[in-house]
């Protein structure tokens, strides 16, 4: 069987445009199956685009000055008392602080339950001949690396783009998504974070429909006319 | 309220040697919260479970938390006494403190949101770190909203530091992990025990409360294995007040899951996951 391992450039791809306007502060693509990470400053917004539609950004969020206070997927559900994000909901720190506020989104509601795809937990999902497929895992490691984070600070994570529902009888898992090419959601930093998105390698199960694509990032400054 | 602690004036202490008359006189005070040392002497002694076995024996207040690392093959009873405690914990592996509790992982894996008997709990590392073996609460657990924050605390009851009687579940598994060597990066979501929480077709977190007193839950180490519990309110508890009691701890020497337990086999994402335990112990030369 063949598989392909990404798709950089496409006719049906839609880099899309910021869905907070402002003036341009950062605009960068992360390449298929790549990390990605930078500060975005409080009261900045980040877009992220879906360019090439279904593709799984997984986000881990820090704060920018004290890595130890980090998203915490359980702080977030709690204080909105449901399980999916959608426009409004508040990403809530491990201290039970706000991080980052979603001001905008284009798909009916984005995931936190499912976490990130590693090498290891493919063996445990998909068998272990896909222990050596490159895993979301491992770009946290490196892009988190670069920031002196470590394997102890890896926690559960924002899946941008996916779709995990939970079934009455607590069945879950990841189907395929209801994002298209051009959809987008907004961050607001709520203050100095320090933004980790892996672009999801995983082409076994349908996150990425099968076909890993590139991500937009824009990060505007509202408060500065574009 | 005052609550008997044991302690308080009762005797002159002016002087050294009465100081040390009453510091003494105060041993042998039999409070609701302590540890039962040797643990074989507890007098809660589960049924069925040979005292002489016994490796840990705690009465753990509400709020409050415990810690310990233990061996694999050890079975770890948490009971909930009042029908008020939420033990919420966290597991490290004590080979690599860089492998912890995933909760997603938990989830995602066996494709189960819900916790109950059979559910393995897996490190991010494709590994089983414990397993649900038992469990008379009848699924009454949660892993989607993990422990109340001192800022969540202070905004709801006034206070939330460890000290106060509303303590927030993060403050205290702070404490146990520092204890445990561990850093406060070293705490990842956690999973709750006696207090449940559903989701409703809409996402909304329901809350469905308590299996009521006397509910216990058993977990296997399934390998060497540090274990932070805090007993405090959980974060969705609709009660006015901060509600909490005492969470029973006993320990003893059993054994790991073997593929003659259900749950080994009880679907293919779980086999591996075992698998990959055995032969990271193996290659450590543990059995």
């Amino acid at each position: 069987m063949t598989v392909t391992w990404a798709t950089h450039e496409a006719d049906y791809f839609d880099r899309s445009e910021p869905l907070v306007p402002g003036a341009v502060v950062l605009d960068e693509e992360i390449a298929p199956r790549a990390g990605w990470s930078a500060v975005v400053r409080a009261g900045h917004v980040l877009t992220l685009v879906d360019v090439g539609g279904n593709q799984s950004g997984d986000c881990l969020i820090f704060d920018a000055a004290d890595h130890d206070e980090r998203y915490s997927v359980q702080s977030t559900l709690a204080a909105q008392r449901n399980a999916y994000l959608v426009e409004g909901s508040v990403l809530m720190s491990n201290e039970g602080h706000p991080l980052m506020t979603i001001v905008g989104n284009e798909v009916e509601r984005q995931d936190t339950i499912g976490g990130a795809c590693s090498k290891e937990s493919n063996t445990l999902r998909y068998g272990h001949h896909t222990l050596f497929h490159h895993a979301c895992r491992e770009n946290f490691l490196l892009e988190g690396a670069q920031h002196g984070l470590g394997p102890r600070d890896l926690v559960s994570n924002i899946n941008w783009f996916m779709n995990v529902p939970v079934e009455a009888d607590g069945t879950l898992g990841i189907v395929d998504g209801m994002s298209a090419p051009g959809k987008r959601v907004a961050l607001r930093a709520e203050r100095d974070v320090l933004v980790v998105i892996s672009n999801c390698p995983q082409v076994n199960n349908p996150c990425n429909d099968f076909n890993p694509t590139p991500l937009r990032v824009v990060v505007t400054d509202p408060g500065v006319a574009a | 309220m005052t609550q008997d602690l044991g302690a308080g004036r009762r005797a002159s202490t002016a002087t050294l040697a009465q100081a040390r008359d009453d510091a003494r006189g105060r041993a042998d005070t039999a409070v609701e919260a302590m540890p039962y040392l040797p643990p074989s002497s507890s007098p809660y002694a589960p049924e069925g479970v040979d005292p002489g076995t016994l490796v840990w024996a705690e009465t753990v207040g509400g709020p409050g938390y415990t810690h310990a690392t233990v061996a694999r093959g050890t079975r770890i009873r948490l009971e909930d006494v009042t029908g008020d405690a939420c033990a919420h914990v966290v597991l490290h592996s004590a080979l690599n403190r860089g492998e912890r509790l995933n909760v997603a992982d938990t989830q995602k894996i066996p494709w189960q949101a819900y916790l109950g008997q059979g559910h393995p709990l897996l490190s991010g590392d494709g590994r089983v770190l414990a397993t649900v073996v038992a469990d008379t609460a009848e699924g009454h657990h949660d892993a989607f909203c993990g422990v109340t924050t001192l800022a969540g605390n202070a905004a709801r009851y006034g206070a939330g530091e460890a000290h106060a009687a509303t303590a927030a579940g993060r403050e205290l598994l702070l404490l146990a992990a520092a204890k445990e060597g561990l850093e406060p990066r070293d705490l990842p979501p956690s999973v709750s025990f006696f207090k449940g929480v559903r989701v409703a077709p809409t996402g909304a977190l329901e809350w469905t409360g308590a299996a009521g007193p006397g509910a216990s839950i058993d977990l296997v180490a399934e390998m060497p294995l540090t274990i932070l519990i805090a007993n405090a309110a959980h974060p969705l508890d609709p009660a006015e007040g901060y509600r909490s009691g005492p969470l029973r701890v006993h320990a003893w020497a059993a054994a790991a899951s073997a593929p003659s337990d259900p749950w080994w086999s009880a679907t293919p994402e779980r086999t591996r996951a075992y698998l990959n335990t055995q032969q990271h112990l193996l290659a450590r030369g543990i059995r």
